[in-house]
């Protein structure tokens, strides 16, 4: 690659990111506005958390599993078997729930989000709005963007219930750990200060994630095409950028 | 509007266009398509601004206002998109009575008769209970219009509201535009090309050509003039000042040629 060709990149994504930031900014005024409509702030947190709770759940189960098994052989291979119930509540707490919920919910709920937005806009939905005086942003952006942003949370903490529940299910009736060892050795070991960690990582993924499908939904191409490109750009945007911003997030709270 | 012009890119649209609605009339804006037809009702609606020119509507400069005195601006205005532009998820009722309950707090059982009556207006009363999906076009349309009147507008912009309709939409469109006119003193703006259609309902015409208003008048006097590119597009020849080929390079030397396509 070229230097000049290097150079379009970097100006392009320092662009994209001025507009984002500029786009945050301008979707932020209107959120006031937003939660003084409950009804339609309520439908959106349905649609975005609602909607994926089955998928949540069922993941969540299945990685508590998969986190029992293997954490049961590796423990076991320094005998302390005990010890599954901490291994499992702090990978799901601090980072496996959080993190896998923010892919799923991009996949799930950031596609839905970024279609039906650009397909409004393509349908000439949002003009339409314009011209009746109704600002957009506020009417269909932010509600969409605070019901992500408030569905997040709560689905990152169905999925580390679940996921524990799995890790149980694996580790206590199937490979017999103790029943009440693993229960308080996890008591005894999780800490508020680990909780909050995915507390944090969840609100922060649930604002990137929202925010880069509710902004790609709102400036698509008004095609076919264009929407189409930008439901792929939104997954590969906020997958990226939950893993990044998790390592950032996780060096903070060491 | 006056000397205004407009590019898209480094593509010109307008060159100092001049253009006067008159108020309580029906101004029907003609043109050949990709004239900039519905980019001058973007310059109207203050969806875009012009490069140069003013662009005056209710008496105000739009490009010496703020945002919230466009959208105070554009309360007084409706509009009736190609497409209808309904909300897909809600049924009719609540497409015409979104503009009332953004903008007003009425009691529900006056925006119920608001509502209906304005549905009444358009004959469909009957689908108020139907989703956008199961309307056809010009049931779309019609929908679409009884939203752009529920706040009482003083003008109507219709952009190409005949496009893609059957005879009988297409008079009971007509007809429509022309009660609304009439009877509500609506000043009316109608964007087509549909040159017969327009000229039964016009009070004033402007032609739009290669950026600027090529002539004007009442449709009698468009069809009377001897501009040979009023004549053609009034008339729809192919032949004239406006070429039925885009240009290309020599037909027999490309078809015989080796160049690549």
């Amino acid at each position: 690659m070229s230097a000049g060709a290097g150079n379009a990149y970097l100006l392009e994504g320092v662009r994209r990111l001025g507009s984002v930031a500029l786009f945050l900014v301008r979707l932020l005024m209107q959120c006031g506005p937003a939660l003084g409509r409950p009804a339609l702030l309520l439908h959106q947190i349905y649609n975005a958390g609602a909607r994926s709770l089955i998928i949540i759940m069922l993941s969540g189960l299945f990685v508590g599993m998969v986190l029992g098994l293997q954490g049961y052989d590796l423990l076991q291979r320094f005998g302390s078997e005990e010890a599954l119930g901490t291994a499992a509540a702090l990978g799901l707490l601090r980072e496996l729930a959080p993190v896998i919920t923010a892919l799923l919910f991009a996949g799930r709920a950031g596609t839905a989000l970024t279609s039906e937005i650009g397909l409004m806009r393509a349908t000439d939905q949002l003009t339409a709005m314009e011209i009746m005086a109704v600002d957009p942003l506020r009417y269909v952006a932010a509600p969409r963007f605070l019901g992500g942003v408030i569905a997040m949370p709560l689905l990152t903490a169905i999925f580390s219930v679940v996921g524990l529940y799995g890790a149980q299910l694996i580790g206590v009736q199937l490979m017999g750990v103790d029943k009440g060892v693993f229960w308080s050795q996890t008591q005894g070991s999780v800490d508020l200060h680990d909780v909050n960690e995915g507390i944090v990582k969840s609100v922060v993924f649930g604002i990137a994630c929202s925010l880069i499908a509710v902004y790609e939904g709102y400036n698509a191409e008004p095609t076919a095409e264009g929407v189409g490109l930008a439901t792929t750009r939104t997954v590969v945007a906020s997958s990226v950028m939950t893993l990044l911003l998790d390592y950032v997030l996780t060096a903070e709270f060491l | 509007m006056r000397d205004v012009s407009y590019a898209f890119g480094d593509r010109p649209i307008f060159n100092g266009l001049d253009l006067r609605v008159r108020r309580g009339r029906i101004t029907a804006i003609m043109g050949p398509s990709g004239t900039g037809k519905t980019t001058l009702l973007r310059l109207i609606t203050a969806q875009i601004t012009a490069d140069s020119g003013q662009v005056v509507v209710f008496g105000r400069d739009l490009a010496t206002l703020g945002r919230a005195e466009i959208y105070a601006l554009r309360r007084r205005m409706g509009m009736l998109f190609q497409n209808g532009a309904l909300l897909t998820d809600m049924d009719v009722f609540e497409n015409v009575a979104f503009p009332v309950r953004e903008h007003s707090d009425l009691p529900e059982p006056l925006i119920r008769k608001l509502v209906l009556t304005k549905l009444q207006a358009v004959g469909l009363r009957g689908a108020a209970g139907l989703m956008p999906a199961e309307l056809s076009g010009g049931m779309a349309r019609r929908v679409a219009l009884a939203r752009a009147i529920v706040m009482d507008p003083e003008m109507l912009i219709y952009d190409e509201p005949f496009v893609g309709l059957d005879p009988i939409s297409l008079g009971v469109i007509l007809r429509l535009i022309k009660h609304m006119n009439n009877a509500l003193g609506i000043t009316s703006i109608v964007v087509s090309h549909d040159v017969q259609e327009l000229s039964t309902i016009a009070d004033d015409s402007y032609l739009l050509s290669g950026g600027r208003i090529a002539a004007s008048g009442t449709p009698a006097q468009l069809r009377a003039s001897d501009s040979a590119a009023v004549r053609q597009f009034m008339s729809g020849g192919a032949e004239g000042p406006v070429a039925f080929h885009y240009p290309a390079p020599d037909y027999a030397a490309q078809l015989f040629g080796v160049e690549e396509r």
